[in-house]
């Protein structure tokens, strides 16, 4: 899974903004909620890029900017070098065959009233370049073999499938365009555990095979540390950490990363003993108001004046290997820490 | 970060076990059957919506007794020479020394101020009253639904003006408002009785598909389809439409009875269905003057139209129970 090739997807300076209005007949502007707030990054072919953060940090407006289900504020999301943010019509239409998403919850990303058969068929009915119509019905079957599901069940319907099995169909309609870039917002937390696990491995071997490019979203620390190559932790709608997946989590640099971490659960009676938890205090603050400078450094304990005057930019700092936002950047391994 | 859960292994001796464990729990080589089964009390099914109402309405002994008054009805209405030998139209039918006679075996409802059988008058008045039901329902279903649907969809300045527009209608009491419209026309008859109703009932229909198609737009697999590239007729027809039509369908089956009494109103106020034309409405208001001496005539009719208009709102109420998955 080693990042071949130049980038296939380049994020550069990547801004949502919701208004914030007030009145009924004449809506006057009063704030705006800055979801998304100057994320850059790329992704290569083959790659997987986990994105990290807690409830409402931006991943998922960060999800539907990079699906054109949002129109950035500004900010550019280039795509083999064509910018899908300022793409329209047929030309967008086109772009949308190369990044398809899978979606968190697989009781209601499937459409109640179409068959498995219309549900994964649909892109094809959309895209009616890609498959003539009397190879549809195939390709669909080859699809729901692929995803380890049985062909013929073509004709049932979303419902008389468990959640694992409706995930899985979920993926097969990301599939069916063949896209290099999949973007899977959450797809396993609303899973079992066990069902997870068999869904990570599905999505593991699909990349193997079609050399597929991941952005993979999710809360959950231990998922996509096993399934990412690199790692970018959100808060407050930027990027503050991006780095391979083993610096992260080995030698976090970022304070807030390192708080997250040490977090994680260690199943280890004596390890757990021994390591120190760290606390943050407080509410993350609000996006609408985020605070000046460093926006961590309301719950940050090693915040100091310069945090509030001059804002901490994503780039490597001394004594670190990958990219973080902190003037005070320093590696620490938290979660082996004893 | 409270929802962290642990999953895979967090040291890195452990790592390897938990891979292989991973492993074994792994991809299924052989994929699960899953075999359908009926759950009625739970609520994450509405795939099978029609096929879960349709199990559920046989059962239910109101929805049966509804169905069929409705079949009986609607054989009334289109076969009324099947129910009587009687042609009430034939004006020769009436004597007028037989007027306000009791029931009895010749005339079994007895007979009306101009001796005409009010057993046949009453078979042949189903067919207007039913005429104007369900074209008033067709029309406002449709016309309200299409709206609906529309105003849901674009949201914005399209749906302000729709909504707007409907709360202008909903302002205008029903029967004063049908009243104005059927004196402007003059002449009443089924058509201006339907025109005159839906004028003043699509907005109920409009406001209950609206809501549903707002509810619906938002759903992800709405929101997988946009970001498959489907266009909006796609995704109003194929996705949000077949998912919201459900309360309309309910809704629809309801005012189908309002629409048979309201008729009956209009016609008994003298706006709606005129003489020789027959309608239950008609028959109560010519029967009223003499009822003392001859009830028959206006119980009759009375009665039919009680027991139509309460077979529609009864089927309206069987289906909404089995549409609605809360009241299962």
């Amino acid at each position: 899974m080693a990042p071949t090739s130049e980038a296939i997807l380049k994020v550069r300076d990547l801004v949502k903004h919701f208004p914030l209005t007030q009145g009924i007949v004449f809506k006057r502007q009063v704030g705006e909620i800055k979801a998304v707030d100057g994320v850059s990054f790329d992704l290569h072919r083959g790659e997987t890029l986990g994105v990290v953060g807690e409830s409402g940090c931006g991943k998922s407006t960060l999800a539907k900017v990079l699906m054109a289900l949002e129109k950035p504020t500004s900010g550019s999301v280039m795509i083999n070098g064509k910018d899908m943010a300022k793409a329209r019509g047929g030309d967008l239409k086109r772009m949308r065959r190369n990044v398809q998403m899978v979606m968190q919850d697989p009781y209601t990303s499937l459409n109640p009233r179409m068959t498995v058969g219309d549900i994964i068929g649909e892109p094809y009915e959309i895209h009616t370049e890609v498959a003539p119509k009397g190879d549809r019905r195939r390709k669909v079957q080859e699809l729901l073999e692929v995803v380890g599901l049985n062909p013929d069940h073509i004709n049932r319907y979303p419902h008389q499938f468990s959640g694992g099995q409706r995930q899985r169909i979920g993926i097969a309609r990301g599939l069916a365009l063949q896209p290099e870039i999949i973007i899977c917002d959450e797809p396993v937390s609303a899973l079992d555990v066990s069902i997870q696990a068999q869904v990570i491995n599905l999505l593991e071997r699909l990349q193997n095979e079609f050399n597929l490019a991941y952005i993979f979203i999710a809360h959950d620390l231990s998922v996509v540390r096993h399934i990412s190559d690199r790692v970018g932790v959100m808060y407050l709608g930027k990027f503050v950490e991006l780095g391979k997946d083993t610096a992260i989590y080995d030698q976090p640099a970022h304070p807030y990363t390192q708080a997250l971490l040490s977090a994680v659960p260690v199943p280890d009676p004596e390890g757990r003993e021994q390591r120190e938890r760290i606390i943050l205090q407080g509410d993350p603050p609000s996006p609408a108001n985020p605070p000046s400078g460093c926006r961590f450094r309301t719950r940050c304990w090693k915040a100091q004046e310069i945090c509030a005057t001059e804002e901490p930019l994503l780039q490597i700092r001394p004594g670190t290997s990958h990219e973080s936002a902190c003037h005070f950047a320093e590696a620490q391994d938290v979660v082996h820490a004893g | 970060m409270s929802d962290i859960r642990p999953v895979g292994p967090t040291r890195a001796e452990t790592e390897q076990d938990a891979a292989e464990q991973v492993m074994t729990v792994g991809v299924p080589e052989t994929p699960l059957t899953v075999e359908p089964e009926r759950k009625p009390g739970k609520q994450a099914r509405p795939a099978s919506l029609w096929n879960d109402a349709w199990y559920d309405l046989r059962r239910r002994p109101l929805f049966v007794l509804s169905a069929v008054l409705i079949a009986i009805l609607l054989v009334m209405a289109v076969f009324p020479g099947l129910f009587s030998r009687v042609n009430p139209m034939d004006a020769t039918t009436c004597v007028l020394s037989n007027a306000r006679q009791a029931p009895s075996s010749v005339h079994w409802f007895g007979t009306d101020n101009l001796g005409c059988d009010v057993y046949a008058r009453t078979i042949y008045g189903a067919r207007n009253s039913i005429v104007v039901g369900v074209s008033t329902t067709i029309v406002t279903a449709l016309f309200g639904g299409l709206l609906g649907l529309i105003a849901g969809f674009k949201s914005g300045a399209t749906d302000t003006v729709l909504s707007r527009t409907t709360e202008i209608f909903f302002a205008i009491p029903q029967i004063l408002g049908a009243l104005l419209i059927l004196s402007v026309f003059g002449t009443g008859n089924v058509w201006t009785i339907m025109l005159a109703l839906s004028v003043l009932a699509w907005p109920m229909t409009f406001r209950i598909m609206r809501a549903a198609v707002i509810t619906a737009k938002n759903q992800d697999y709405v929101i997988a389809a946009r970001a498959l590239g489907a266009g909006s007729g796609r995704i109003m027809f194929r996705h949000i439409l077949p998912n919201a039509v459900a309360p309309v369908i309910v809704i629809a089956t309801i005012n189908l009875g309002g629409f048979i009494a309201a008729e009956a109103a209009l016609s008994f106020l003298g706006v709606g269905i005129q003489s020789p034309d027959i309608s239950w409405g008609l028959m109560i208001d010519s029967a009223r003057d003499r009822f003392l001496e001859a009830f028959a005539p206006l119980l009759f009719p009375a009665l039919f139209l009680s027991i139509t208009v309460l077979a529609f709102i009864m089927l309206g109420d069987a289906v909404r129970d089995a549409l609605d998955p809360k009241l299962r």
